[in-house]
């Protein structure tokens, strides 16, 4: 497939990683770029939960016509350090009877996971880890031990309430791994690429040229489904039957506290923005500025960076996560699986046939 | 198909070919009725979410108040029960109470005492009437059994205070 756009005015380097290879020996170079390259990544793991604590926070509040923290610093700018605070001088328990190992691990592991398909999301141009070939492949199967994560807390837990709950969350997000499969392997489809950021670049021009509208109408039906399946996947409203915090205890997480509980804490939102990231990177032009053929405007909303765009896409996505999570009431377990096995799968095939269609007879 | 049938009241009605539904199924059985079923849902939800963002994007409507901030301006809603009040008479001055004492029967903690006395014309009237917030629950009980109107919840509920003799509060006559 030949290039849509004049990639050379998105270089692959930055000006740090530049200025790096310039002062230093080759292979000492490369190592300072992948050290910064994880610093920077975990700046953006731990400082994701701190806006979005806040920000959730304060969206539930105005939904439910309340004002949320007002009194922790400018309204509530501060909440989400003393929530850390809290949670870090918090004694750490372990169940007589668990399994130690496994019991500490778990929340590492599902921290890790979502930490790792980091490494592939492009923040902009030149602010991504590295962009593996296979990038959707990639997301797809480390976003898998996220699930390891839950069902090995749930298991080493020694409470059968946590068990439950593990086996709970990991049948839904197992199955709606499936039909968030299916969708990416959808996009990989119309974009013919399976890289991330040749993903991004294959939605170049105007915004009527990324997928959710370049897809005519059935794009808008996928966004909507994957942002469903994503929902579903991140174990989150209405889709949190394994939390269910009005109606059981906290699942999987029962038996933890303190800082092994700030992890899962940390890993549900960090795959919240992953998901948003995702989302953004497939469907909404990751960090290219929306154009809208108009020249002037378009010229002064290409000057703003790539990775403002980036994230203002990404915390819309997430805007729409938490407006389905204060609107929506939790259906029943059998329901969700119904909404999965019954619509969503079926769906996302006719999708996918609809797409092979449409590439086939060079309509895209 | 088979149980489908068996359960019905006979009549098979063919929906497509080689499928056969129970006239009395549920009508979301049959491919059309459920999409229209899943079109019906979708539009609920999309309703929904109309609702909360009605919510989100309108300051107008939130109903948090900051209290020690707006102290000032507090209004406390008409049914709210703070401390129990004598309502008295524009006219005289004097309290409408009769000291019939109902009041105080109905009173499940022992919170209210009438006292009588006799005025110059020899009726019985209300001598003091003793009422000690230490032991009310605020349940209006006393409000709802005054069959002359002559008490009432009052609006303030600043009520603490760092000596237990000051919650015994004499609403009418001398102090003892």
């Amino acid at each position: 497939m030949e290039p849509l756009i004049d990639t050379s005015r998105y270089p692959v380097t930055n000006a740090i990683g530049d200025f790096i290879r310039a002062s230093m020996p080759g292979p000492m170079a490369e190592l300072t770029n992948i050290v910064l390259a994880v610093v920077s990544l975990l700046a953006v793991v731990g400082l994701t939960p701190v806006a979005l604590i806040w920000m959730e926070r304060k969206v539930a509040a105005h939904f439910q016509a309340r004002l949320g923290p007002m009194r922790v610093g400018y309204h509530g700018l501060l909440q989400p350090l003393a929530d850390g605070i809290k949670l870090i001088f918090k004694e750490v328990m372990k169940p007589e009877g668990a399994d130690t190992f496994v019991f500490f691990l778990a929340p590492i592991l599902s921290a890790t996971a979502s930490f790792m398909v980091l490494t592939v999301v492009p923040f902009d141009h030149h602010l991504q880890v590295t962009d593996v070939g296979g990038g959707v492949l990639y997301v797809i199967a480390v976003a898998g031990l996220g699930i390891m994560g839950v069902l090995l807390a749930g298991w080493s837990s020694n409470n059968k309430y946590s068990l439950l709950g593990a086996m709970r969350s990991g049948a839904q997000m197992i199955s709606y791994e499936i039909s968030l499969a299916l969708l990416m392997l959808l996009i990989v489809l119309l974009s013919g690429t399976a890289s991330l950021r040749e993903i991004v670049f294959s939605q170049a021009g105007t915004v009527l040229d990324w997928w959710i509208f370049k897809f005519p109408l059935f794009g808008f039906v996928t966004f909507v489904l994957f942002l469903i399946s994503s929902t579903a996947e991140l174990n989150r409203a209405p889709f949190d039957m394994a939390e269910a915090e009005s109606e059981l205890t906290g699942g999987f997480s029962t038996e933890y506290s303190g800082i092994s509980f700030a992890m899962f804490f940390l890993a549900e939102f960090v795959n919240m923005f992953v998901a948003a990231a995702l989302t953004t990177t497939f469907f909404l032009g990751g960090f290219l500025a929306p154009q809208f053929g108009l020249a002037p405007l378009d010229r002064m909303l290409d000057a703003i960076p790539g990775f403002i765009w980036f994230f203002l896409k990404s915390y819309s996505v997430i805007f729409i996560y938490m407006w389905f999570r204060w609107t929506f009431p939790r259906p029943r377990v059998d329901q969700l699986m119904n909404l999965e096995w019954k619509i969503l799968v079926p769906a996302n095939f006719f999708l996918l046939l609809i797409a092979g269609f449409f590439v086939v007879m060079g309509w895209l | 198909m088979k149980t489908n049938v068996r359960n019905t009241a006979g009549k098979i009605v063919p929906v497509a070919r080689g499928v056969f539904l129970p006239d009395d199924a549920p009508s979301h059985w049959s491919l059309s009725g459920h999409l229209t079923h899943l079109a019906k849902g979708l539009l609920s939800l999309l309703k929904g979410m109309g609702l909360t963002v009605g919510y989100f994007v309108d300051p107008g409507r939130i109903i948090t108040r900051q209290y020690p901030e707006n102290r000032e301006t507090l209004t406390m809603f008409p049914r709210f029960r703070g401390r129990l009040a004598l309502v008295m008479d524009d006219a005289t001055g004097l309290p409408l109470c009769t000291a019939c004492g109902m009041c105080e029967k109905a009173c499940p903690n022992g919170t209210i005492s009438v006292l009588t006395t006799r005025d110059n014309a020899d009726r019985k009237v209300l001598g003091r009437y003793i009422y000690r917030l230490s032991q009310c629950t605020l349940c209006n009980l006393c409000v709802e059994s005054c069959a002359f109107g002559a008490i009432r919840m009052a609006q303030d509920f600043e009520l603490s205070c760092y000596d237990r003799n000051d919650l015994h509060l004499v609403l009418y006559g001398k102090e003892e």
